[in-house]
Protein backbone atom coordinates (compact mmCIF):
# COMPACT_ATOMS: atom_id res chain seq x y z
CA UNK A 1 0.00 0.00 0.00
CA UNK A 2 2.52 2.32 0.88
CA UNK A 3 4.73 1.34 -1.90
CA UNK A 4 2.07 1.89 -4.38
CA UNK A 5 1.55 5.60 -2.44
CA UNK A 6 5.23 6.04 -3.18
CA UNK A 7 5.47 5.43 -6.85
CA UNK A 8 2.30 7.51 -7.23
CA UNK A 9 3.82 9.92 -5.82
CA UNK A 10 7.05 9.55 -8.24
CA UNK A 11 4.83 9.19 -11.37
CA UNK A 12 2.95 12.72 -10.55
CA UNK A 13 6.36 14.23 -10.19
CA UNK A 14 8.27 13.38 -13.11
CA UNK A 15 4.89 13.03 -15.45
CA UNK A 16 1.52 13.74 -14.71
CA UNK A 17 2.41 16.82 -12.62
CA UNK A 18 5.91 17.29 -13.65
CA UNK A 19 6.60 20.88 -12.19
CA UNK A 20 8.03 22.35 -15.44
CA UNK A 21 6.02 20.63 -18.10
CA UNK A 22 2.85 20.71 -16.51
CA UNK A 23 2.79 23.10 -13.53
CA UNK A 24 4.82 25.66 -15.26
CA UNK A 25 6.76 26.60 -12.65
CA UNK A 26 10.54 27.41 -12.39
CA UNK A 27 10.39 28.83 -15.52
CA UNK A 28 13.41 31.91 -15.42
CA UNK A 29 15.87 29.04 -14.95
CA UNK A 30 14.70 26.61 -17.10
CA UNK A 31 15.30 28.52 -19.85
CA UNK A 32 18.16 30.46 -18.71
CA UNK A 33 20.49 27.72 -18.01
CA UNK A 34 19.64 24.78 -20.24
CA UNK A 35 22.26 25.77 -22.68
CA UNK A 36 24.45 22.38 -21.82
CA UNK A 37 23.50 19.39 -19.80
CA UNK A 38 26.26 20.26 -17.14
CA UNK A 39 24.19 23.46 -16.25
CA UNK A 40 20.96 21.68 -15.98
CA UNK A 41 22.27 18.87 -13.78
CA UNK A 42 23.90 20.97 -11.43
CA UNK A 43 21.09 23.66 -11.32
CA UNK A 44 18.22 20.41 -10.91
CA UNK A 45 20.70 18.83 -7.81
CA UNK A 46 20.62 22.45 -6.12
CA UNK A 47 17.20 22.77 -6.48
CA UNK A 48 16.46 19.32 -5.78
CA UNK A 49 18.49 19.86 -2.63
CA UNK A 50 17.03 22.80 -1.57
CA UNK A 51 13.46 21.76 -2.17
CA UNK A 52 14.29 18.56 -0.04
CA UNK A 53 15.54 20.52 2.65
CA UNK A 54 12.93 23.17 2.98
CA UNK A 55 10.27 20.55 2.41
CA UNK A 56 11.21 18.42 5.89
CA UNK A 57 11.61 21.67 7.87
CA UNK A 58 8.82 23.35 6.95
CA UNK A 59 6.60 20.32 7.75
CA UNK A 60 8.10 19.44 10.92
CA UNK A 61 7.31 22.93 11.71
CA UNK A 62 4.22 23.29 10.21
CA UNK A 63 1.80 23.27 13.62
CA UNK A 64 4.59 26.26 15.50
CA UNK A 65 4.54 28.62 11.99
CA UNK A 66 1.40 30.90 12.75
CA UNK A 67 -0.89 30.94 9.58
CA UNK A 68 -1.02 34.35 9.13
CA UNK A 69 2.69 34.79 8.54
CA UNK A 70 3.43 31.52 7.19
CA UNK A 71 4.68 32.66 3.42
CA UNK A 72 7.03 34.79 4.74
CA UNK A 73 8.42 32.20 7.40
CA UNK A 74 8.90 29.59 4.36
CA UNK A 75 10.91 32.51 2.29
CA UNK A 76 13.33 32.75 5.26
CA UNK A 77 13.26 29.08 5.82
CA UNK A 78 13.88 28.65 1.60
CA UNK A 79 16.46 31.44 1.21
CA UNK A 80 18.29 29.78 4.18
CA UNK A 81 19.48 26.83 2.68
CA UNK A 82 19.26 28.83 -0.64
CA UNK A 83 22.16 30.62 0.73
CA UNK A 84 24.32 27.06 2.40
CA UNK A 85 24.06 25.71 -1.34
CA UNK A 86 25.36 28.66 -3.05
CA UNK A 87 28.14 29.55 -0.35
CA UNK A 88 29.00 24.94 -0.80
CA UNK A 89 29.08 25.60 -4.55
CA UNK A 90 31.44 28.37 -4.80
CA UNK A 91 33.48 26.67 -2.41
CA UNK A 92 33.51 23.71 -4.16
CA UNK A 93 32.41 23.76 -7.76
CA UNK A 94 33.64 27.37 -8.62
CA UNK A 95 32.86 26.88 -12.26
CA UNK A 96 29.64 25.62 -11.73
CA UNK A 97 29.02 28.76 -9.99
CA UNK A 98 30.09 30.83 -11.80
CA UNK A 99 28.11 29.43 -15.31
CA UNK A 100 25.13 29.51 -13.40
CA UNK A 101 25.98 32.73 -11.89
CA UNK A 102 22.66 34.80 -10.78
CA UNK A 103 20.42 31.98 -10.90
CA UNK A 104 21.82 29.90 -7.80
CA UNK A 105 20.75 33.01 -5.52
CA UNK A 106 17.32 33.06 -7.48
CA UNK A 107 16.41 29.93 -6.57
CA UNK A 108 14.72 31.61 -3.54
CA UNK A 109 11.77 33.32 -6.00
CA UNK A 110 11.65 29.94 -7.95
CA UNK A 111 7.89 28.91 -7.60
CA UNK A 112 8.29 25.43 -7.35
CA UNK A 113 9.63 25.24 -3.69
CA UNK A 114 7.41 27.93 -2.26
CA UNK A 115 4.12 26.12 -3.91
CA UNK A 116 5.96 22.63 -2.95
CA UNK A 117 5.88 24.34 0.53
CA UNK A 118 1.95 25.74 0.64
CA UNK A 119 0.69 22.99 -1.17
CA UNK A 120 2.20 20.01 0.19
CA UNK A 121 4.63 20.48 3.09
CA UNK A 122 2.49 22.30 5.16
CA UNK A 123 -0.01 19.89 5.39
CA UNK A 124 1.25 16.42 5.66
CA UNK A 125 4.12 14.54 8.14
CA UNK A 126 7.80 14.43 7.18
CA UNK A 127 8.01 11.60 5.73
CA UNK A 128 5.54 12.21 2.87
CA UNK A 129 6.82 15.30 2.39
CA UNK A 130 10.87 14.02 1.86
CA UNK A 131 9.22 11.43 -0.77
CA UNK A 132 7.22 14.65 -2.34
CA UNK A 133 10.81 16.82 -2.61
CA UNK A 134 12.27 14.07 -3.86
CA UNK A 135 10.08 13.35 -6.85
CA UNK A 136 9.52 16.68 -7.51
CA UNK A 137 13.27 17.21 -7.50
CA UNK A 138 13.81 14.69 -10.17
CA UNK A 139 10.65 15.95 -12.43
CA UNK A 140 12.60 19.43 -12.57
CA UNK A 141 15.72 18.04 -13.08
CA UNK A 142 14.27 15.35 -15.75
CA UNK A 143 12.65 18.38 -17.75
CA UNK A 144 15.96 20.51 -17.46
CA UNK A 145 18.12 17.69 -18.46
CA UNK A 146 15.67 16.92 -21.73
CA UNK A 147 15.64 20.83 -22.47
CA UNK A 148 19.46 20.78 -22.58
CA UNK A 149 20.49 17.67 -24.13
CA UNK A 150 18.08 18.87 -27.11
CA UNK A 151 19.58 22.11 -27.14
CA UNK A 152 23.39 21.17 -26.25
CA UNK A 153 23.34 18.47 -28.88
CA UNK A 154 21.74 20.22 -31.83
CA UNK A 155 22.75 23.92 -30.85
CA UNK A 156 26.07 23.31 -30.76
CA UNK A 157 26.90 19.47 -31.37
CA UNK A 158 28.34 18.51 -28.19
CA UNK A 159 27.30 16.75 -24.52
CA UNK A 160 28.72 17.16 -21.32
CA UNK A 161 31.39 19.08 -23.36
CA UNK A 162 32.28 16.62 -25.50
CA UNK A 163 31.94 16.58 -29.14
CA UNK A 164 29.24 14.42 -30.40
CA UNK A 165 28.70 14.98 -34.16
CA UNK A 166 32.94 15.62 -35.22
CA UNK A 167 34.01 18.25 -36.87
CA UNK A 168 31.88 18.74 -39.93
CA UNK A 169 28.60 19.31 -38.25
CA UNK A 170 27.45 22.55 -38.38
CA UNK A 171 25.33 23.49 -35.09
CA UNK A 172 21.95 24.97 -35.38
CA UNK A 173 22.98 28.02 -33.15
CA UNK A 174 19.60 29.09 -32.71
CA UNK A 175 18.73 26.77 -30.07
CA UNK A 176 21.42 27.85 -27.64
CA UNK A 177 20.06 31.54 -28.14
CA UNK A 178 17.44 32.59 -26.13
CA UNK A 179 14.63 32.46 -28.76
CA UNK A 180 15.75 28.49 -29.15
CA UNK A 181 14.86 28.23 -25.20
CA UNK A 182 11.42 29.17 -25.66
CA UNK A 183 10.73 27.52 -28.90
CA UNK A 184 11.74 24.01 -27.37
CA UNK A 185 10.24 24.19 -24.43
CA UNK A 186 7.13 24.93 -26.28
CA UNK A 187 7.74 22.03 -28.16
CA UNK A 188 8.42 20.03 -25.47
CA UNK A 189 5.39 20.49 -23.37
CA UNK A 190 3.26 20.57 -26.79
CA UNK A 191 4.46 16.34 -26.64
CA UNK A 192 4.06 15.68 -23.60
CA UNK A 193 0.51 17.46 -23.43
CA UNK A 194 -0.08 15.07 -26.47
CA UNK A 195 0.89 12.42 -24.28
CA UNK A 196 -1.40 13.22 -21.05
CA UNK A 197 -4.30 14.32 -24.03
CA UNK A 198 -4.11 10.73 -25.39
CA UNK A 199 -3.92 8.74 -22.12
CA UNK A 200 -6.79 10.76 -20.91
CA UNK A 201 -8.87 9.30 -24.28
CA UNK A 202 -7.48 6.01 -23.76
CA UNK A 203 -9.27 6.18 -19.83
CA UNK A 204 -12.31 7.52 -20.66
CA UNK A 205 -12.66 5.03 -23.46
CA UNK A 206 -11.44 1.64 -21.05
CA UNK A 207 -14.15 3.26 -18.57
CA UNK A 208 -17.02 3.37 -21.36
CA UNK A 209 -15.81 -0.07 -22.39
CA UNK A 210 -15.99 -1.90 -18.93
CA UNK A 211 -18.94 0.01 -18.09
CA UNK A 212 -20.70 -1.32 -20.94
CA UNK A 213 -19.24 -4.95 -20.00
CA UNK A 214 -20.87 -4.35 -16.86
CA UNK A 215 -24.47 -3.89 -18.15
CA UNK A 216 -24.17 -7.29 -20.10
CA UNK B 1 25.03 61.33 -19.16
CA UNK B 2 25.60 59.14 -22.11
CA UNK B 3 26.89 56.88 -19.63
CA UNK B 4 23.18 57.19 -17.99
CA UNK B 5 21.72 56.91 -21.62
CA UNK B 6 23.14 53.86 -23.03
CA UNK B 7 22.43 52.01 -19.62
CA UNK B 8 19.13 52.44 -20.39
CA UNK B 9 18.88 51.64 -23.65
CA UNK B 10 20.67 48.70 -23.27
CA UNK B 11 18.65 47.78 -19.92
CA UNK B 12 15.43 48.28 -22.07
CA UNK B 13 16.32 46.32 -25.45
CA UNK B 14 19.41 45.11 -25.69
CA UNK B 15 19.74 43.41 -22.45
CA UNK B 16 15.84 42.86 -22.24
CA UNK B 17 14.97 41.10 -19.29
CA UNK B 18 12.52 38.39 -20.46
CA UNK B 19 13.66 38.20 -23.55
CA UNK B 20 17.66 37.63 -23.34
CA UNK B 21 18.33 37.61 -19.31
CA UNK B 22 15.42 35.33 -18.62
CA UNK B 23 13.84 37.08 -15.68
CA UNK B 24 10.36 37.68 -14.68
CA UNK B 25 9.25 34.54 -16.89
CA UNK B 26 6.33 33.84 -14.44
CA UNK B 27 4.34 36.82 -14.51
CA UNK B 28 5.18 37.14 -18.55
CA UNK B 29 3.52 33.62 -19.11
CA UNK B 30 0.86 34.33 -16.20
CA UNK B 31 -0.29 37.82 -16.50
CA UNK B 32 -0.32 38.35 -20.10
CA UNK B 33 -3.92 37.29 -21.09
CA UNK B 34 -4.88 40.90 -21.83
CA UNK B 35 -2.96 44.01 -23.19
CA UNK B 36 -4.53 45.86 -19.93
CA UNK B 37 -3.69 43.42 -17.24
CA UNK B 38 -0.24 43.25 -18.64
CA UNK B 39 -0.17 46.95 -18.79
CA UNK B 40 -1.06 46.77 -15.07
CA UNK B 41 1.16 44.25 -14.29
CA UNK B 42 4.18 46.25 -15.90
CA UNK B 43 3.47 49.28 -14.03
CA UNK B 44 3.19 47.07 -10.74
CA UNK B 45 6.80 46.00 -11.12
CA UNK B 46 8.25 48.94 -12.51
CA UNK B 47 7.04 51.25 -9.30
CA UNK B 48 8.18 48.75 -6.77
CA UNK B 49 11.71 47.49 -8.70
CA UNK B 50 12.91 50.98 -8.94
CA UNK B 51 12.07 51.83 -5.08
CA UNK B 52 13.99 48.47 -4.31
CA UNK B 53 16.76 49.05 -6.27
CA UNK B 54 17.56 52.11 -4.10
CA UNK B 55 16.31 50.39 -0.94
CA UNK B 56 18.77 47.33 -1.49
CA UNK B 57 21.61 49.71 -2.57
CA UNK B 58 21.06 51.13 0.90
CA UNK B 59 20.53 48.38 3.03
CA UNK B 60 23.79 46.28 1.30
CA UNK B 61 26.37 49.52 1.39
CA UNK B 62 25.10 51.06 4.89
CA UNK B 63 24.45 47.78 6.84
CA UNK B 64 25.75 44.36 5.05
CA UNK B 65 28.82 45.48 3.88
CA UNK B 66 30.06 47.53 7.23
CA UNK B 67 29.32 44.66 9.40
CA UNK B 68 30.77 42.07 6.82
CA UNK B 69 28.01 40.12 6.33
CA UNK B 70 27.46 40.17 2.69
CA UNK B 71 27.00 36.33 2.12
CA UNK B 72 23.07 37.55 4.21
CA UNK B 73 22.22 39.59 0.61
CA UNK B 74 20.01 36.74 -0.65
CA UNK B 75 18.21 36.42 2.61
CA UNK B 76 18.07 40.32 3.72
CA UNK B 77 16.92 41.26 -0.28
CA UNK B 78 14.31 39.01 -0.32
CA UNK B 79 13.11 39.85 2.86
CA UNK B 80 13.27 43.49 2.36
CA UNK B 81 11.49 43.12 -1.39
CA UNK B 82 8.57 41.11 0.53
CA UNK B 83 8.59 43.93 3.18
CA UNK B 84 8.69 46.49 0.59
CA UNK B 85 5.76 45.68 -1.56
CA UNK B 86 3.68 44.95 1.67
CA UNK B 87 4.67 48.67 2.57
CA UNK B 88 4.01 49.90 -0.66
CA UNK B 89 0.29 48.34 -0.84
CA UNK B 90 -0.49 50.02 2.35
CA UNK B 91 0.82 52.96 1.59
CA UNK B 92 -1.30 53.05 -1.68
CA UNK B 93 -4.16 51.68 -0.35
CA UNK B 94 -4.37 54.54 2.24
CA UNK B 95 -3.20 57.70 0.17
CA UNK B 96 -3.79 57.29 -3.53
CA UNK B 97 -6.91 54.72 -3.78
CA UNK B 98 -6.89 54.82 -7.39
CA UNK B 99 -3.46 54.01 -8.28
CA UNK B 100 -4.25 51.02 -5.75
CA UNK B 101 -7.05 50.24 -7.54
CA UNK B 102 -5.14 49.85 -10.49
CA UNK B 103 -2.65 47.81 -9.44
CA UNK B 104 -3.75 46.23 -6.03
CA UNK B 105 -3.92 43.03 -7.49
CA UNK B 106 -0.97 42.69 -9.32
CA UNK B 107 1.54 43.62 -5.90
CA UNK B 108 1.32 40.43 -3.72
CA UNK B 109 2.05 38.53 -6.77
CA UNK B 110 5.67 40.49 -6.99
CA UNK B 111 7.00 38.90 -4.38
CA UNK B 112 8.34 36.48 -5.98
CA UNK B 113 9.11 37.71 -9.15
CA UNK B 114 12.96 37.15 -9.82
CA UNK B 115 13.18 40.18 -12.00
CA UNK B 116 12.82 42.25 -8.49
CA UNK B 117 15.36 39.80 -7.02
CA UNK B 118 17.58 39.77 -9.61
CA UNK B 119 17.98 43.26 -10.66
CA UNK B 120 18.66 44.24 -6.91
CA UNK B 121 21.62 41.26 -7.00
CA UNK B 122 22.98 42.41 -10.49
CA UNK B 123 23.19 45.93 -8.91
CA UNK B 124 25.42 45.31 -6.48
CA UNK B 125 26.80 42.61 -9.14
CA UNK B 126 27.82 44.97 -11.76
CA UNK B 127 29.08 47.46 -8.90
CA UNK B 128 26.46 50.01 -10.33
CA UNK B 129 26.57 53.40 -7.71
CA UNK B 130 23.44 54.50 -6.42
CA UNK B 131 22.34 56.74 -9.32
CA UNK B 132 22.68 54.08 -11.75
CA UNK B 133 21.01 51.79 -9.31
CA UNK B 134 18.05 53.28 -9.34
CA UNK B 135 17.64 53.65 -13.19
CA UNK B 136 18.88 50.38 -13.75
CA UNK B 137 16.01 49.27 -11.98
CA UNK B 138 13.21 51.38 -13.39
CA UNK B 139 14.76 50.99 -17.27
CA UNK B 140 15.19 47.13 -16.76
CA UNK B 141 11.28 46.92 -15.48
CA UNK B 142 10.53 49.35 -18.43
CA UNK B 143 11.79 46.83 -20.53
CA UNK B 144 9.86 44.12 -18.51
CA UNK B 145 6.46 45.69 -19.37
CA UNK B 146 7.46 46.74 -22.82
CA UNK B 147 7.93 42.96 -23.29
CA UNK B 148 4.63 42.04 -21.75
CA UNK B 149 2.59 44.18 -23.38
CA UNK B 150 3.76 43.16 -26.59
CA UNK B 151 3.18 39.15 -26.00
CA UNK B 152 0.03 40.17 -24.47
CA UNK B 153 -0.47 42.00 -27.93
CA UNK B 154 0.35 38.62 -29.85
CA UNK B 155 -1.80 36.61 -27.35
CA UNK B 156 -4.56 38.54 -27.87
CA UNK B 157 -4.71 38.04 -32.01
CA UNK B 158 -3.95 34.19 -31.23
CA UNK B 159 -6.91 33.56 -29.73
CA UNK B 160 -8.08 33.83 -33.03
CA UNK B 161 -6.19 30.98 -34.38
CA UNK B 162 -6.67 27.18 -34.03
CA UNK B 163 -3.64 25.28 -33.74
CA UNK B 164 -3.61 21.62 -33.14
CA UNK B 165 -4.96 20.19 -30.34
CA UNK B 166 -1.71 19.85 -28.44
CA UNK B 167 -0.10 23.30 -29.03
CA UNK B 168 -3.16 24.58 -27.22
CA UNK B 169 -2.57 27.33 -24.54
CA UNK B 170 1.02 27.93 -22.95
CA UNK B 171 3.31 25.65 -26.08
CA UNK B 172 2.03 28.61 -28.92
CA UNK B 173 2.68 30.82 -26.32
CA UNK B 174 6.31 29.96 -26.03
CA UNK B 175 6.70 29.51 -29.45
CA UNK B 176 5.17 33.00 -29.90
CA UNK B 177 7.04 34.06 -27.42
CA UNK B 178 10.41 32.60 -29.13
CA UNK B 179 9.56 34.69 -32.24
CA UNK B 180 9.61 37.58 -30.51
CA UNK B 181 12.74 37.01 -28.43
CA UNK B 182 14.70 36.48 -32.01
CA UNK B 183 13.48 39.88 -33.10
CA UNK B 184 14.93 41.36 -29.89
CA UNK B 185 18.16 39.49 -30.38
CA UNK B 186 18.32 42.06 -33.54
CA UNK B 187 19.16 44.85 -30.69
CA UNK B 188 22.13 42.36 -29.83
CA UNK B 189 23.81 43.09 -32.42
CA UNK B 190 24.18 39.30 -33.11
CA UNK B 191 24.26 37.02 -35.86
CA UNK B 192 23.27 33.35 -35.79
CA UNK B 193 26.23 31.92 -36.77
Amino acid sequence: MAGKKISAQFKEGILTNNPVFVQLLGMCSTLAITTTVTNALGMGLSVTAVLICSNILISALRKIIPNQIRIASYIVIISGFVTVVEMLMKAYTPELSKSLGLFIPLIVVNCIILARAEAFASKNAVLPSIIDGVAMGIGYTVALILLAFIRELFGSGTLLGYSVFGDSYQPVSMLVSPAGAFITLGFIIAAVQKILLRKKDRDFRKQHESGDGSDD
Amino acid sequence: MTDILILMFSAVLIENYVFSKFLGICPFLGVSDKPSTALGMGLAVTFVMTISSAVTYGVYYLVLEPLKIEYLETIAFILIIAALVQLIEMFLRKFVPALYSALGIYLPLITTNCAVLGAAMLNIQEGHNFIESVIYGFSSAVGFTLAIVIFAGVRDRMRMSNPPKAFRGIPIALVAAGLIAMAFSGFMGISFS
